[in-house]
């Protein structure tokens, strides 16, 4: 078996005004069949792809939010937003959708998957990973 | 006769709506749409500066766009106008003079 890398998904753009925010989470999905350690970040702009209560039918545009509370489902677990970028827009984590894990080990609870964290640590986790993904 | 700027582009990415704001005179409108609504919500770092704008220009946001990116009217600085649809949208373009994009 092939040594597991950290894979490093980093999200910059909002949903919608570009298919960024879509490609990176059909890749994500692709990416997940292959057992890496992967982990999701949003800032900037890309924090607004985890918006809850997303309703696209005045738009003409598939709602692929729903798709992040699938990522549990996918073994994904490491999902850090920065805080920074939520308060230069107005947000708390109380505007995202609530995603989570169900943890095999601990008779399936179901545990936290967003982790907030500062700008510094978020540059931790970049220089920490073996991959980034740019979208 | 006034015209319509239209913004489609998010203020944290692009300088599309500050540069609007700096141009659009006295009597003209704005509307956001698509990613331009993100400079339309409330307690951003760009508020202040399009709640300054509202003392002499119009400011829409374009409804549709604004639910589609997971955010209600009640959002929306104070003063700012809702269009419903991208009818309104048309509606509005025709009472102004010329409708200016910033992309």
């Amino acid at each position: 078996m092939a040594e597991t890398k950290q894979f490093f998904y980093l999200n910059r753009k909002a949903p919608y005004g570009t298919i960024y925010a879509w490609e990176s989470l059909e890749v994500v999905l692709i990416g997940a069949a292959f057992d890496q350690d992967v982990s999701l970040a949003f800032v900037e702009d890309g924090v607004y792809q985890l918006t809850k209560n997303q309703d696209t039918t005045g738009i003409g545009m598939k709602n692929f939010s729903p798709t992040y509370a699938a990522l549990g489902d996918y073994d994904i677990k490491k999902v850090y937003v920065e805080q920074e970028s939520l308060t230069e827009r107005g947000l708390t984590l109380d505007d995202l959708q609530h995603l989570t894990w169900e943890d095999e080990d601990e008779d399936w609870a179901e545990k936290d998957s967003i982790t907030v964290v500062s700008r510094a640590e978020m540059a931790a986790l970049m220089d920490a990973a073996d991959v980034v993904f740019s979208f | 006769m006034p015209t319509l700027h239209t913004v489609n582009k998010s203020p944290f990415e692009k300088t599309a709506l500050a540069a609007c704001l700096a141009h659009a005179t006295a009597g003209s409108a704005v509307l956001l749409f698509e990613d331009g609504i993100y400079g339309a919500l409330r307690g951003s770092a760009v508020a202040d500066t399009v709640a300054a704008a509202l003392q002499s220009v119009k400011v829409f946001a374009l409804e549709p766009d604004v639910r589609a990116r997971g955010f209600a009217p009640d959002r929306l600085i104070e003063g700012i106008e809702i269009v419903a649809d991208y009818a309104g949208f048309v509606d509005l373009a025709t009472e102004y003079s010329k409708v200016q994009a910033w992309l």
